[in-house]
């Protein structure tokens, strides 16, 4: 009984930090609707700038001091990035924004690294908290029934802002209606400031205060995404009290998992969320999402064609040329561009959801890593010959695609994304827990390719034609009617669904497919590499495909491509500096506020401009008697969009 | 008051608003009349900025509203009332009034939640509910009652009438005509000619995004062509 309550309380206490930085995220996403993934770079900055106040700080004042001037601190370094960063970017496409605070966290992560270098460091402990008190003759920490304690106050405070006061009607309606909101006269812009400011303040404080127990290090802003993203979707998007309970139920959780089931404590967090999911869709406290956001007039899209002839001509050339690459190119340089090719299958694949699908995952790292580890397992355990492997890998990530497609495909929108998230959080602390099968953090090696692959030409052959085979097989079903209905359901649920279309099946299929494809760029990759690591499963590798394909551009195949391909070389030019992921997060974050439509849109765009490229809608704009006009237009686009290629 | 001059508006690249220009006086009562699809909320949007012309002007008093945020155009004393209605749903009556709320502005009524719930007697019984738990009509005064709470020296209503009983349309009525009495300006789009009739000084008839009447009611009587041609009579 003892120890039960005392491990209660350290659930408790543990509880706090979580539901601090939780509540920061719910609360900016609420009003902004962005997806802060920086957000966890606020708790890390909130730590170390804690650590260095509370080294000049002295006495309990001080260490009280610190962790409220850490808050507030993080809370400025948040203005600075909604201003310079988000601001120009809010009128952009959806989950655009998302890619900046990328940026950001790689931007975040090497200042962190200069400023506080690479070691970890321990907290400091509270003054006048610094014992044990016996609680049923089990010990605990002071400072555990010190957080213990405050936390309801904050939670009381932050309910108490939102429920009671001006700002938080204007946040609250703002949830709902930005533009209206700007129509009664509230400036909108200072209001997203304002909550961007309360929201990194928190994640500040929930750094600063956890230091007596965690400290701090240059990993924390990662390992705590997942976290706070489940906690989030569990306690319900946007309530307050919702992301208490559910920070307080994984924290207990996982103190009681660390006791009895001490592999498992990763895996636990996530179970715990898929089953909440299971019984309330939208979490426990939360709401349906409101469909159909006002003010979100965007241009229509345009239609996908069949490629022309001088495209094909183009591709054609393209292809020929990496054909020759082994004729005048170094073996490094086949090693690479197999490299690039793989990455872009995959990013291909998460564009044939994403882009195609309007599904937004961001968890596809699963299938891509899933499709490695299947195929490694089969070759460590089964010795199977690699052909086999190579050929089942896209069979064993396609059916976890179906599985978890299943299981995330009642929820729409974020919460589709944040499960699709949890989900590959699953696989990987699955992978990294269970180190007596799968290697752990040590991985899995020796998986090389059969004797007629086994040097570099052969193999990059091998890729060549699996990497772009798999691109135009995407490339080919999204020009089949199925590739048509996954589109139509994208863009109007309900109407595809009255022309017979089960949009659900469909997106589902879909997304078994992509998983599939990514599993077969994950087994491409697995033989190249000859191992396979956790890191391949990773949220950052899930990453680095959505910030390709935003920033290529979600319309099209080629985007990604393209994307893909710019990534990947210059990720390799760049580790070779030391900073490189300040110099890349830099890029990106420009990339994004001078190119908000992605690279190939921009480009279109400047081409259309110079006169390079004809304006295909042009010939509309020209035809007079307007109304009439206007609704032609929108009818053709729909139909458009959905129609059959002759 | 308001002086708009050469309107070009558009959705995309699809042109709603051709070359639309009229004025409206201090105290007057505007009545945009035009059928489904004419541009009657596009216009109101393009005074309000919510869609921004994209050549011409719009004069407030002096001030030129093209290219100034909507929160801006609220400011200087335009009050919103959209079509939709747009009541933040989960928050309740009062919190609603609260979100539109503004500092008094010098030479116009100053309207309160105690004088807005005499004016709108069943928003009072529900004050602490949630704007979701309200009927159609309900949530059409609250749109007003918020857009009072905000001062405006001019009122742009995008029909009022639109989708609620005969009855609360009396009640309607009935409101404008005390707005009026208090020298407001008033700008309101509508279909219902009975409607605009009751309430309004002037019409203005749009088709197609162009202007095809302006002038008093008694001058549009005179016309039936043109309320055959324009309107669903
Ligand atoms: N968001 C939009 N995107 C594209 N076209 C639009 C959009 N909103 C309206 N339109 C088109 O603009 C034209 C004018 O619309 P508007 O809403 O101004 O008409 P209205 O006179 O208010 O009609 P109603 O009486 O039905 O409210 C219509 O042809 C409509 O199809
Ligand atoms: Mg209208």
């Amino acid at each position: 009984m003892g120890l039960f309550v005392a491990q209660v309380l350290t659930g408790l206490a543990n509880a706090a930090a979580l539901f601090l930085v939780a509540s920061g995220l719910s609360l900016i996403f609420g009003v902004t609707r962005i997806v802060n993934f920086a957000h966890g770079s606020f708790y890390m900055l909130g730590a170390f700038i804690g650590y260095s106040l509370m080294q000049v700080l002295p006495g309990m004042f001080g260490f009280w001091a610190s962790v409220v001037l850490a808050g507030l601190a993080v809370g400025v370094i948040g203005v600075i990035v909604e201003i310079c960063v988000l601001r120009p970017v809010y009128k952009a496409p959806e989950l655009f924004q998302l890619v900046a605070t990328f940026g950001v966290i790689l931007v975040i992560q090497d200042l962190a690294l200069l400023t506080w270098g690479a070691d970890d460091v321990l907290g400091p402990r509270a003054p006048g908290l610094k014992g044990i008190v016996r609680i049923m003759d089990e010990p605990v920490p002071k400072y555990d029934l010190a957080l213990i304690a405050i936390t309801p106050f904050i939670l009381f405070g932050l309910w108490y802002l939102i429920a009671r006061t001006r700002v938080g009607i204007l946040v609250r309606a703002a949830t709902q209606d930005r533009e209206m909101v700007g129509a009664l006269g509230v400036n909108q812009a200072w209001l997203f400031t304002g909550v961007f400011f309360l929201g990194a303040t928190l994640a500040g404080l929930g750094g600063a205060i956890q230091l007596p127990k965690g400290g701090a290090d240059l990993l924390m802003d990662f390992n705590i995404l997942a976290a706070i993203f489940v906690v989030v979707v569990i306690g319900g998007m946007g309530s307050l009290p919702g992301a208490y309970v559910a920070a307080v139920l994984i924290s207990v959780l996982n103190v009681f998992g660390v006791t009895y089931l001490p592999q498992s404590t990763l895996v636990l967090m996530f179970v715990v969320m898929a089953v909440v999911l299971m019984i309330k869709p939208y979490g426990l406290f939360g709401r349906e999402e409101v469909a159909g956001e006002h003010g979100q007039v965007g241009e229509p899209e345009r239609p996908i064609k069949p490629a022309g002839i001088k495209v094909r001509v183009l591709v054609a050339v393209g292809i020929l040329l990496l054909a020759l690459l082994p004729v005048f190119g170094s073996s490094f340089s086949q090693v690479l561009t197999a490299d690039v090719i793989i990455f872009c299958l995959f990013a291909a694949s998460l564009h044939f959801i994403l882009g195609l699908g309007g599904l937004v995952s961001f968890g596809h790292a699963a299938y891509f890593g899933g499709g490695a580890y299947v195929a490694a397992l089969l070759v460590s355990y089964l010795q199977t010959p690699m052909e086999i492997a190579f050929l089942l890998a896209p069979v064993g990530a396609g059916f976890a695609a179906f599985i978890i497609g299943w299981l995330c495909m009642r929820l729409t929108g974020v919460y589709f994304a944040m499960l699709t998230l949890a989900f590959a959080q699953l696989l990987w602390s699955l992978v990294y827990q269970w180190g007596e099968f799968t290697g752990g953090d040590d991985g899995l090696v020796d998986i090389w390719p059969s004797e007629w692959l086994n040097s570099t030409t052969p193999y990059y052959y091998f890729t060549l034609v699996f990497g772009i085979g798999g691109i135009l097989l995407l490339r080919h079903v999204a020009h089949s009617p199925f590739g048509y209905a996954l589109r139509a359901s994208r863009d109007s649920a309900r109407q595809a669904e009255a022309t017979g279309i089960n949009t659900k099946r469909v997106q589902w299929l879909a997304f078994t497919f992509a998983g599939a494809v990514a599993g077969l760029s994950g087994a491409l990759f697995v033989f190249s590499k000859g191992s396979v690591f956790p890191t391949e499963l990773e949220v950052a590798r899930s990453f680095d495909a959505l910030i390709v394909i935003f920033l290529g551009g979600v319309k099209t195949l080629s985007g990604a491509i393209v994307g893909g391909a710019s990534l990947e070389y210059a990720k390799d030019f760049l580790t070779r500096f030391e900073y490189w992921r300040l110099t890349l997060g830099l890029i990106i974050i420009f990339v994004v506020i001078l190119a908000p439509e992605g690279i190939s849109g921009t480009l279109r765009k400047l081409a259309e401009r110079i006169g390079i490229m004809k304006d295909p809608d042009s010939n509309h704009s020209k035809i007079r008697n307007p109304a009439v006009n206007a609704k032609a237009h929108t009818r053709e686009n729909t139909r458009e969009n959905t129609r059959e290629d002759p | 008051m308001i002086d708009v001059k050469n309107v070009d508006s558009y959705y995309g690249k699809a042109q709603i608003l051709n070359d639309l220009s009229f004025s409206i006086g201090e105290g007057e009562v505007v009545s945009i009349l035009g059928r489904n699809g004419a541009g009657k909320t596009t216009t109101l949007k393009s005074i309000m900025q919510l869609v921004r012309p994209r050549t011409g002007s719009v004069m407030f008093n002096g001030t030129e509203l093209v290219g100034l945020p909507p929160y801006k155009v609220a400011k200087v004393g335009l009050g919103y009332v959209p079509e939709e209605r747009r009541i933040f749903t989960d928050l309740t009556i009062l919190e609603n009034m609260e979100v539109g709320r503004q500092p008094p502005r010098d030479g116009v009524p100053q309207w309160s939640v105690d004088l807005l719930f005499e004016l709108f007697p069943n928003l009072s019984e529900r004050r602490g509910n949630r704007g979701k738990a309200l009927s159609g009509g309900e949530q059409q005064m609250l749109t007003i009652a918020r857009t009072m709470m905000g001062n405006p020296r001019c009122l742009l209503l995008d029909e009022p009438s639109e989708g609620i009983a005969p009855v609360i349309v009396e009640q309607m009525v009935e409101t404008i005509l005390r707005i009026k009495k208090q020298r407001l300006t008033v700008v309101l789009s509508e279909q219902n000619l009975h409607f605009a009739r009751l309430v309004a000084d002037r019409a203005i008839i749009i088709e197609g995004g162009e202007k095809r009447f302006d002038g008093t009611f008694a001058e549009l009587d005179a016309q039936p062509e043109i309320q055959e041609k324009y309107l669903s009579v």
